[in-house]
């Protein structure tokens, strides 16, 4: 054997400068089990409280939850309530989104816990609240990507970020469904929460469910968690998840799917390997139906379907029709099993899914998607954050994003919903900016974006009667009447950005008015 | 026979706010406002005036209009008839009609509030329904009771039940029924329109009976829910094949015309009048279907 | 007319209004409005009943309305129907439709 002389190595000089020694004495060997080891080095806790102690979250920093349990949420409500006995101050809600069911907050803001709202929707009486002034620092409302982006860049700075999660191990490991003891609550993709997972400074899953490690495939890996908390309960599994999604018997829903279908084929986008998403509304929903048979007929498949995931989308992939999915969302309880069950259904983070300054993204690489509103205006200009009231009742989700990155985006809605005009002069709120809106298709007419003039070529060769919008508009007023202005106040309660982060609109205060009598 | 088609006639409760004033989006050739059977003895009036204003605000487009009114001979059915023609209905359906007597009373209670309200006499048409024995077997005379009429139709439901029996699904006890108002439409050179068909979750029983009636010659169907709407366009849409022979017939009757010779013509075959007008009510179903 | 009982017409329907009308307490005439579009249509709403009252011949009157998204078209046959009923009357006025 030759000599172990590690002083002096030809051309690598003295060896120790670069590495010490060996020893035994260094070296140590652990002979626990697994099962002991998970009990012994664990992250769990099992106090919210000793969380965050642990977390060192002190007044006037940013906490942050993902909102895929939707209005069966308990999570948020849980982690607030221990925050405000717990006495802190002047915190800012950094929530992917929030909905009816957090309407505690209001509270919380009163008494000063919460001083300032990031977000990309309110609902329910949060909403109310806000639109009347409730907060003295305007709501932030930002895109699915945008909030991504913002997360990555900094401008938004997570200390803690609240994750709840159908299971998790002792390490961290965390899901949106159970293999484990599955006691029934499933979200499915926590799309949102990973890049949540990623950036905040300090991390804390929240879990009825604590699984035997590894929890793998994960959601939520465990290199991006610091704690776990075991809970009682997370959620109301049907608050979380209402079922399947249904198809829609409404003729006026059936009327703008069918057209809906036949405009996608008439524009050439229906090409084998295609790729689209579709939102959640009955019309909707109901163009998969529609555009199945096409597909079926022309012997087309889709490469891919993205974004909010339902029970149609699912089914369109098990019959072949859909190769893959990316889920940034599970809406149905069929979508949340597929991803479950189904490598090829895959969940994305919300930064993969519709980041703004990455031409990777996945809306990037969308041909098609189908969205809805609660307006649109004369220039294409979407509104999907407030009602024609004045008053907040939504949110932004991936809409800008899609609309931006798809090759053809389709606005479905209702000429009129009820007395209310979907087809305006202005919208009250521009959300989504008309440049990115190519079509609209209501139940009385259809109307082109005249930026796209290839689109028009296209669909001047098809039966179907193309309108303007402004026609539509009108046909709109006609029917429900010209109704009084809204009347805001000059407080901005709400900040409304596009995906950079630019500053698109801002939302007003609702001035209440007092009742008259005649 | 006249050149309006008629092959879905949509029924909507006269009562019912939301179904009234969104009528006008679906592609149905005619819509009938109900205030008869399916509106409450105790609603009658507010479903008349709520059909009475809609029709003054809402514009239904190129569509027939049709009221179903309640009995003629009660003061209800009388109010009916005044309040649709000043409305200008386009036709006023009479229910339940059995003999000539009753189409006769309609049709001067319909004089009378033309007179009323300056309205040019003959232009509101009617309709009647047979929706019994008596009624089938008058529907002949029926047929021809009034110039005014432009269509008869079956109502099967009141009928099975008149005849002591009930619906199947092969339609045999409504065989006969159908084939006197056919004829009886096809004697007076009147339209002649089938039954609803109420289970929106058959699509495929609703398809074929759809077939079968056409394929017996009627014009078209009464129907319940805009979903009934495009199965039956479809069915009636006539194929290539019979679009090109039609074209070839009316071409060839405009070249006769324009050499002024006598008999036409065609491969070989003589066309006389009942090709032309086959050729012709083709050429508007396809017209119709945005086919040509 | 004159208001004899109280009455109303419509229902809670999507795209109905229900209308009850009841003699008023105070020689005047109100009307209470409940409807999902109150900042946008209140006042049209009270116009158009407002002015159904008027083509029949009521001043004073105590009106409850409960909108559900109904159109102009809809309060007005609402609102006729239920002031005929309160005045216990049938006698109905039609007029020729224009155009």
């Amino acid at each position: 054997m030759k000599s172990k002389d590690k002083n002096n190595i030809p051309k690598f000089g003295n060896l120790s400068n670069s590495h010490p020694l060996f020893t035994n004495e260094k070296i140590f060997k652990d002979t626990k089990s697994c099962i002991e080891r998970e009990e012994y080095e664990s992250k769990v806790l099992y106090d919210i409280k000793d969380a965050i102690i642990k977390s060192k979250l002190t007044d006037g920093m940013t906490i942050s939850f993902h909102h895929h349990f939707r209005d069966g949420d308990y999570v948020l409500n849980l982690v607030m309530d221990v925050i405000a006995n717990m006495g802190f101050k002047n915190l800012t809600l950094a929530s992917s989104s929030l909905m009816s069911t957090h309407s505690s907050l209001i509270q919380h803001v009163k008494n000063g816990v919460i001083t300032r709202i990031e977000t990309s929707g309110l609902r329910g009486e949060l909403a109310k609240a806000v639109s009347k002034g409730l907060l003295d620092i305007p709501v932030v409302f930002r895109s699915h990507g945008g909030r991504a982006y913002a997360i990555k860049n900094g401008d938004i700075k997570i200390d803690v970020a609240f994750l709840g999660a159908p299971s998790c191990d002792s390490f961290g490991n965390a899901n949106g469904y159970s293999r484990d003891h599955d006691n029934g609550i499933i979200c499915g993709s926590l799309g949102y929460a990973k890049t949540d997972a990623q950036y905040a400074n300090c991390v804390i899953i929240l879990t009825d469910n604590l699984v035997p490690f590894p929890n793998l495939p994960a959601g939520i890996y465990q290199s991006n968690v610091d704690y776990v908390v075991k809970v009682d309960s997370i959620g109301n599994p049907n608050g979380i998840m209402s079922g399947a999604t249904r198809f829609t018997k409404n003729p006026k829903e059936l009327l703008i799917a069918e057209t809906t279908a036949e405009i996608i084929e008439a524009s050439g986008v229906l090409k084998d390997g295609f790729s689209l998403q579709m939102g959640s509304g009955g019309a909707s929903l109901a163009s998969a139906r529609f555009l199945k048979e096409k597909m079926i007929k022309k012997g087309i498949k889709a490469n891919f379907a993205l974004g909010g995931i339902t029970k149609a989308i699912v089914n369109l992939h098990e019959e072949g029709l859909i190769k893959k999915i990316l889920d940034v969302q599970s809406f149905d309880l069929e979508a949340a099993k597929s991803l479950k069950n189904n490598r090829f259904h895959q969940q994305v983070s919300a930064y993969y899914y519709a980041s703004p300054n990455n031409p990777g993204s996945a809306v990037n690489q969308l041909d098609l998607v189908i969205l809805s509103a609660l307006e649109v205006d004369v220039n294409f200009n979407v509104n999907v954050l407030t009602g024609s009231d004045g008053m907040i009742r939504g949110a932004i989700g991936g809409h800008q994003d899609t609309s931006a990155g798809a090759s053809l985006s389709i606005i479905v809605c209702p000429l009129t919903r009820g007395r209310i005009a979907s087809i305006v002069d202005k919208v009250n709120t521009i959300v989504t900016p008309g440049k990115t809106v190519d079509i609209v298709i209501t139940d009385q007419g259809v109307a082109v974006n005249p930026n796209r003039i290839d689109l028009i070529e296209k669909l001047k060769k098809s039966s179907i009667n193309i309108t303007s919008i402004e026609s539509l508009r009108d046909k709109a007023l006609t029917l429900v009447g010209k109704g009084q202005d809204i009347e805001y106040s000059d407080k901005v309660v709400g900040i409304v950005t596009y995906r950079d982060g630019s500053v698109i609109d801002l939302i007003y205060q609702v001035k209440e008015s007092v009742d008259d009598e005649l | 026979m006249g050149n309006r088609l008629r092959r879905t006639m949509m029924f909507v409760p006269g009562n019912n706010p939301g179904m009234v004033k969104d009528a006008y989006i679906y592609k149905c050739d005619s819509i009938m406002f109900d205030l008869e059977d399916s509106v409450a003895l105790s609603e009658k009036d507010a479903a008349r005036y709520l059909v009475y204003n809609a029709l003054r605000a809402i514009d239904y487009g190129e569509k027939e209009l049709v009221v179903r009114i309640n009995d003629v001979r009660s003061d209800c059915g009388k109010m009916d008839i005044r309040a649709m023609v000043a409305s200008k209905i386009d036709v006023i359906r009479l229910a339940k009609t059995e003999t000539v007597d009753d189409v006769l009373i309609c049709e001067k209670e319909i004089e009378k509030a033309e007179a009323e309200f300056n309205i040019q006499k003959g232009s509101t048409k009617m309709m009647a329904a047979i929706e019994s024995a008596l009624g089938v077997l008058n529907a002949k005379d029926i047929a021809f009771a009034s110039e005014r009429l432009v269509a008869i139709a079956l109502g099967a439901e009141d009928y099975v039940t008149d005849m002591k029996t009930k619906r199947y699904k092969d339609a045999q006890e409504l065989f006969f029924a159908r084939s006197m108002i056919l004829h009886a439409a096809r004697a007076a050179k009147i339209d002649a329109l089938d039954t609803v068909f109420s289970n929106l979750h058959d699509e495929e029983g609703f398809i074929n009976e759809v077939k079968f009636i056409k394929k017996l010659g009627f014009d078209g169907k009464s129907i319940i829910n805009p979903r009934q709407i495009e199965p039956v366009i479809n069915i009636y849409e006539p194929t290539q094949d019979e679009i090109d022979d039609a074209i070839d017939v009316i071409d060839a009757i405009k070249e006769a015309n324009e050499k002024n010779s006598g008999v036409i013509n065609l491969n070989g075959k003589m066309v006389d009048r009942p090709i032309v007008l086959r050729a012709q009510r083709i050429i508007d179903l396809a017209k119709a279907s945005r086919l040509i | 007319m004159e208001i004899k009982k109280i009455a109303s017409a419509g229902t809670l329907e999507s795209s109905d209004i229900l209308i009850k009308i009841e003699k008023s307490e105070n020689e005047d005439f109100s009307i209470y409005l409940d409807s999902p579009v109150k900042k946008q249509f209140g006042k049209q709403i009270k116009k158009v009943i407002k002015e159904a009252a008027e083509e029949v011949g009521i001043n004073f009157a105590k009106v409850t309305a409960i909108d559900k998204g109904a159109l102009d078209c809809v309060i007005r046959a609402r609102a006729l129907s239920a002031f005929y009923r309160a005045c216990d009357s049938q006698k109905f006025k039609w007029e020729k439709k224009n155009g």
